[in-house]
């Protein structure tokens, strides 16, 4: 090639980059011009439908001048995703929330702003908001939304046709167990341990808050009084450990939407629940099913109930519709939110201190069990998972482990106590 | 254009261009250097510079030199894991070798037979599934080998072989082992395709010369075509090494990032992935994520080098 050629060459290309460079900023100010939308970040992927038909609806009626878009990953690439979208600055407008840490975190790395000064966070009790509040509760950085509640959801034709009737205590739930295993025709549990998770919410954290009577133990594991070496926690994992027999075949590579089907299709009597499973088996199960409160270990016992703050809203920092933005979360605060949220989705209830009336029996059931017991939210959520190795991942394994039959419930205990003074001031003593 | 003019325009040419820089040289190197420099070079340095640093919890970075790495391999409670990750890393790499890269041999040297009929449909066949998404992989694979719904335990009840079957996904002594064999399963048209193709290569007259001079057909494998085909093996040997210990994604698809039962499907890319994003309650941390992906990378880099000045001097590339 000669020297001309490759000088017409190069200035060509030139020319050529310049045009696309031009073109390309050309779009992204278009792009930014049009954006006059709230964006909502979320993991309720299952919820979109509910958003974009009911949610969204009810507020544009109000407020017509604001879009809002949802815009969901599933739950277990939520916060890597955000992670990198934050870190990137394309983040959407509207974070919904984690409970407790993770939030935190977004807030102390200035990714979310204080809602102190946003209208409507009044109607939220303190400890609603200590789920997404700094550790020493003056300042709140998403508004609540939702809580979660644990149970036992059980088949009653199954129940019927075997004359059962759902357990108060833990020997009655174990005789119901014996009967279900005696007849043959239906699995006891439903209950997979693949996921992990399932063993240890669905399991560890579900019947667990009878044994460390709730906020009493919680805040006891916090202050480094108890220990997970203690009774009431090893219990727990006793009795984990003896559900093995009543699980499904091959429960040990069972994962969540098996264990779903599996009560679903009519072939398990018992399904150790999240209230959120509620609006899923409404849709699925075409037989008529009920719920049981985890049961109190002894007769007579009070009984502790795990209603765990799971989910709230908050404001990116670098959002360009900060106005939008609170006006948005002012109406979330709102008794019509509460009153859409809870009964689109049943399973989800309102933290909000407006009394809303939850019309699916059975997640009424699964609320109305905060009038009769004591509400809790998960042990190792505040505080105690911040350190490495990271507590909530601890009792995942050891509680799959323990159902596995691969760890003794003592050594599960130790190995979760062990992890935890590690690094934990309190419990290092 | 004639001789003549051609000629011409290169000495003049020529006298200028060697005085000067070479422009044109430049011009051509600098697309590949440049997407190199920006997607590979760039990100890799940047990555080791980000794992000499620690980051507080407003986000500030702060240098620490080799304070990571000290975490990372002295610390009980990191290195427990990342030690974990790695044996169980050579467990995963040791499978593929023997089993993939076997079957694979195995299935190029059946495929090369002169009177085999439909070789092209086996080769696709066996090929199809290094094509599909990993997220499907794993999907059938757990919907075949699911306890409850799968077709595993059906098939082997028809056998009468039922009592042989068990949650293997879900067993920590199977998990990693069932693992490994679905990525088998699905990347063993690789090692297929490269080593037929140097089967392929070799000329009918050396393998008919060994014919005559009385070799039978298992000493012409060993002794005339399994040479030829060694600088093949070393680059099929090579490439599964780096693939296996990149590894992620078949193994967060099956069994989650927390990678069970009890971390024994653990390998450094979902190790990586937790430390670097974290998980559930887990806070991830960029700075210490950034420290395991340079281990990672240092651990490839031994294995490439070893490869290359342990191996591959040693291998002579035969030409015809």
């Amino acid at each position: 090639m000669t020297k001309l050629h490759s000088k017409a060459f190069l200035r060509r290309a030139g020319r050529l980059l310049a045009g696309a460079s031009v073109a390309a900023s050309a779009l992204a100010f278009a792009h930014a011009a049009s954006a006059q939308t709230l964006t909502i970040e979320s993991w309720r992927n299952d919820d979109a439908d509910v958003w974009n038909t009911k949610i969204i609806p009810a507020f544009n009626k109000k407020h017509p001048d604001i879009k809002v878009q949802f815009k969901a990953d599933p739950p277990t690439e939520y916060n890597a995703a955000l992670n990198a979208r934050l870190a990137g600055g394309t983040a959407g407008d509207l974070i919904t929330c984690r409970p407790f840490d993770a939030s935190l975190d977004l807030f102390k790395k200035g990714n979310l702003v204080s809602v102190n000064d946003v209208k409507g966070i009044e109607n939220f009790s303190d400890v609603a908001k200590s789920a997404w509040s700094t550790d020493d509760g003056k300042t709140t950085f998403c508004m609540p939304m939702a809580s979660v509640i644990h149970g036992f959801v059980f088949n009653k034709e199954i129940f019927d046709e075997l004359k059962l009737t759902p357990p108060k205590t833990m020997a009655e739930f174990h005789a119901v167990l014996d009967k279900i295993k005696a007849d043959g025709k239906y699995t006891p549990i439903a209950m997979g341990t693949a996921d992990q998770w399932e063993a240890a919410t669905m399991g560890f954290q579900n019947i667990g808050v009878n044994y460390w009577k709730g906020e009493e133990g919680r805040k006891a594991l916090i202050e480094g009084k108890q220990k997970f070496t203690d009774p009431a926690y090893v219990d727990v994992f006793k009795e984990l450990a003896s559900w093995a027999p009543y699980m499904g075949d091959g429960y040990k590579s069972q994962k969540y939407p098996d264990t779903q089907n599996l009560f679903t299709l009519g072939r398990a009597a018992i399904y150790p629940a999240g209230s959120w499973d509620v609006p899923i088996f409404r849709k699925q199960a075409d037989f008529q099913f009920d719920a049981f409160a985890p049961p109190v270990v002894k007769d007579g016992d009070k009984c502790y109930i795990s209603d765990h703050t799971d989910i709230a809203i908050g404001i990116n920092a670098k959002s360009k519709n900060m106005d939008a933005a609170k006006t948005f979360l002012s109406w979330v605060a709102s008794p019509e939110f509460a009153d859409i949220y809870a009964n689109e989705l049943p399973g989800f209830f309102p933290l909000s201190k407006a009394k809303v009336e939850v019309k699916d029996p059975v997640a009424a059931k699964f609320v109305g069990w905060r009038g009769t017991c004591e509400s809790s939210i998960r042990n190792s959520y505040q505080i105690l998972s911040r350190g490495t190795p990271n507590l909530e991942n601890e009792l995942w394994n050891v509680s799959a482990q323990v159902m596995n039959g691969s760890m003794k419930p003592e050594e599960a205990a130790k190995k979760a106590e062990d992890g935890l003074a590690s690094w934990y001031e309190p419990h290092k003593k | 254009m004639t001789d003549l003019t051609a000629s011409q325009v290169q000495s003049t040419d020529a006298v200028r261009a060697r005085s000067r820089f070479p422009v044109h040289i430049a011009v051509f190197l600098a697309p590949a250097v440049a997407i190199y420099t920006l997607f590979s070079i760039y990100p890799l340095i940047d990555t080791i510079r980000l794992s000499l640093y620690a980051g507080d919890e407003t986000g500030l970075r702060s240098f620490v030199g080799l304070q990571n790495f000290r975490t990372l391999l002295a610390d009980p409670n990191w290195s427990g894991q990342f030690w974990n990750a790695l044996r169980n890393n050579l467990i995963f790499f040791a499978i593929h070798m023997v089993v993939q890269n076997g079957i694979g041999l195995g299935l190029a040297m059946l495929l090369s037979l002169p009177r085999l009929t439909g070789g092209s449909v086996y080769r696709t066949l066996i090929f199809l599934p290094t094509m599909l998404s990993v997220v499907i992989i794993g999907f059938i694979w757990q919907l075949i080998l699911n306890p409850l719904w799968g077709i595993a335990p059906s098939l082997l009840d028809a056998v009468g072989l039922r009592s042989l079957f068990g949650p293997w996904l879900g067993q920590e002594s199977t998990a990693l082992l069932t693992v490994s064999l679905i990525s088998v399963w699905q990347f063993v048209g690789i090692p297929m395709m490269l080593i037929y193709a140097a089967l392929l290569n070799i000329p009918d007259d050396l393998l008919d010369a060994a014919t005559v001079d009385g070799a039978g057909p298992f000493s012409v494998f060993w002794f005339v075509r399994l040479p030829l085909i060694l600088p093949t093996l070393g680059v099929v040997s090579i490439l599964t090494f780096v693939a296996n210990f990149n590894a992620f994604d078949l193994i967060y698809a099956i069994k989650g990032a927390l990678a069970g039962p009890n971390f024994s499907t653990d390998i450094l890319g979902t190790f990586f992935y937790r430390t670097f994003f974290g998980f559930q309650l887990q806070v991830g941390s960029p700075t210490m994520g950034a420290a395991v992906a340079t281990a990672m990378l240092v651990i490839i880099l031994i294995g490439v080098l070893i490869y290359l000045f342990g191996v591959q001097r040693r291998l002579q590339r035969h030409t015809f």
